[in-house]
């Protein structure tokens, strides 16, 4: 059966099959904002609440973003669509490297340091990490996937038991510094990294921009990638140092969130069958914003209830990467 | 000209290929053969710089292909590996469509359409370009994958066993487009073949491997008979002519060679 595939059509009448479902999902979002900003305001708080909410409303589309994005390029990289950084345990990497800081340093020293400074620095760290794992893992030759799932799900244990480790070998009133980034929590991001982390994070847009069509090839593995003249070190270099700095900035401002990305990112691939980068990618990050922001403004707003989203979601997720385990490992 | 010279390869300090020199002519097709394990895919990938290469030099039509830069030699030289698959969800028309990407990287012109309606053409895919690749039938995927190399439009084209799960009809069609491509445009066509016959009707040179060594190089006649055949895979094959090829009957062992 053919199948009615958009890339049957002549290049300009897919794109107009993309748009559609694009800008259903960017008024989605849009009303997400709205309603997140306007929900439940008291009479006469409403500047108060707007400043307030406008900063939380930054933090939660920057993680929206990065968690779609970081998700979306390690699907490129490695040639699956099961594992995530978080999965692999990305996030929980990023934790040891903040409590080994603590550690080292001591909590009182931690604090003294200019926190721009800090974020900085691990999130150099993080990217140096994850940019030798990585590469160490991924790019030796075209690895079983079974085997990959094995070993991502081994080292996110280990990251998790490293990190936890630390923190007890810390003084318990250090642990309270430490602690607090341990946990996902949508309703109170981290405001203070909330500059820091746009700008960092708007430093990956152009390069996303100016690699998408490398990273449409890099998909296709090694070996195709290579003989098509791309440089495949230097797109892999690329793609896992934004990782890095995805979760890392992901991770600073709500902590982790295991299979968020998996539930957003293959919904997009859903939407979009077969669509390139740069679309896909579009929509991931719009669903992962209606999601978080939509998700939270109800969960706060209307429930009134605190911090549970990331559960939900969580488990919603956990569901996808069951059913995709489950349904048979894509090549 | 592809030039090899002394060309070995280890794995795991397991020799592979040990010590390889030959040339492959400009335009033509030329066929490589040998028994599995011989070293044949190795040596494609390292013609086509997919793996690095250890000791040894490559060139292509004068350029090293560890120091030529990659983009550059993606648009002379080409690959189709002996085992595909892609991960990502993709349609014929856009697998074949990454076949232009070395020359328009990623901004496709009339001209790289024109080529990628060619290629599905030629490998007979216009029925089946809006399928999705994990929707067709084994034959169907492997010339959904010729036609992406072939899209690419290089000089040199290297195939790892372009017939791999092809009907008759589509196996002899194929090498007789690979022909006419080689006589109409110059191009230059690497085969590896496990159907001896088909090196014998349509290669202009047949290079033998064994164990990671040349074992030897000659036209058709010269490689497809009876001794060469038994001492390059260590089976008795009797030969006959067929509309002047030489034509091996190897499904079936022999009547004894009578002693003269
Ligand atoms: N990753 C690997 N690790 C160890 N040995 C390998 C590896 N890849 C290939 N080999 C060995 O290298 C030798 C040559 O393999 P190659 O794939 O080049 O053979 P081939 O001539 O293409 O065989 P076939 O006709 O079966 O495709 C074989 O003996 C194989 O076992
Ligand atoms: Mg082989």
């Amino acid at each position: 059966m053919p199948s009615d595939s958009a890339a049957f059509l002549p290049f300009p009448a897919q794109r107009r099959m993309q748009v559609k479902p694009l800008v259903l999902l960017a008024l989605l979002a849009v009303i997400a904002v709205g309603l997140f900003l306007t929900l439940g305001v008291p009479a006469g708080a409403w500047e108060f609440a707007l400043s307030f909410r406008a900063g939380k409303l930054a933090g939660l589309i920057l993680v929206a973003f990065a968690i779609a994005t970081s998700t979306q390029l390690f699907h490129a990289a490695t040639r699956n669509q099961i594992l995530t950084p978080s999965i692999m345990g990305f996030d929980a990497l990023y934790l040891m490297i903040q409590t080994s800081l603590v550690f080292g340093m001591g909590a009182m020293a931690t604090l003294d340091i200019d926190p721009v400074v800090k974020f900085t620095a691990e999130v150099l760290v993080m990217m140096g990490f994850s940019t030798a794992l990585f590469l160490w893992l991924f790019t030796a030759r075209s690895r079983d996937l079974h085997l990959l799932v094995l070993v991502g799900i081994i080292f996110g244990t280990l990251f998790r038991s490293l990190s936890n480790f630390i923190s007890r070998m810390i003084d318990p009133n250090e642990f309270v510094v430490v602690q607090g980034a341990m946990f996902a929590r949508f309703n109170a991001v981290n405001i203070d990294l909330l500059w820091i982390s746009i700008g960092l994070t708007a430093l990956t847009l152009p390069v996303l921009w100016h690699m998408r069509h490398q990273f449409d090839v890099l998909a296709l593995g090694r070996e195709t990638a290579i003989g098509l003249g791309l440089r495949y070190r230097r797109v892999m270099f690329a793609a896992f140092g934004m990782i890095g700095l995805l979760v890392s900035v992901s991770t600073a401002l709500v902590g982790p969130v295991t299979f968020f990305g998996l539930l957003v990112v293959h919904l997009a691939y859903r939407i979009l069958p077969g669509a390139r980068f740069a679309p896909t990618l579009l929509a991931s990050s719009l669903i992962a914003i209606i999601t978080l922001v939509g998700g939270q403004a109800i969960y706060e707003h209307v429930l009134g209830l605190q911090g549970t989203l990331s559960v939900v979601i969580d488990a919603l997720g956990g569901i996808t990467f069951l059913y995709l385990l489950l349904k048979g490992v894509r090549r | 000209m592809i030039k090899i010279s002394h060309v070995s390869h280890q794995i795991a300090g397991a020799s592979i290929l040990n010590d390889v020199s030959l040339m492959i002519p400009r335009g033509g097709i030329t066929a490589l053969i040998g028994p599995n394990g011989a070293g044949k895919s190795t040596l494609l990938s390292l013609i086509a710089r997919l793996t690095p290469l250890q000791g040894g030099q490559i060139t292509v039509d004068g350029a090293d292909v560890t120091t030529t830069p990659t983009d550059a030699l993606a648009r002379r030289l080409s690959i189709l590996r002996q085992d595909n698959s892609v991960a990502a969800r993709l349609t014929v028309a856009d697998l074949v469509g990454f076949g232009r990407y070395p020359h328009h990287k990623g901004r496709p012109t009339a001209e790289d359409h024109a080529h990628v309606e060619k290629a599905l053409e030629m490998m007979g895919l216009h029925p089946l370009s809006g399928r999705f690749l994990d929707e067709l039938s084994g034959g169907q995927r492997q010339r959904a994958f010729v036609a992406m190399v072939l899209a690419q439009d290089t000089d040199y084209v290297l195939l790892d066993e372009p017939l791999n799960n092809l009907d008759m009809k589509h196996a002899r069609q194929m090498m007789e487009r690979l022909k006419e491509a080689a006589r109409v445009s110059g191009k230059s066509f690497v085969i590896v073949v496990h159907d001896i016959n088909f090196a014998a009707a349509y290669a202009d040179l047949i290079v033998a491997l064994k164990d990671g060594r040349l074992h030897s190089l000659g036209t058709p006649e010269e490689i497809v008979n009876r001794p060469c055949l038994r001492d390059v895979f260590e089976l008795d094959i009797a030969v006959e002519t067929v509309g002047g090829h030489p034509f091996a009957l190897h499904q079936i062992a022999p009547e004894p060679l009578v002693e003269s």
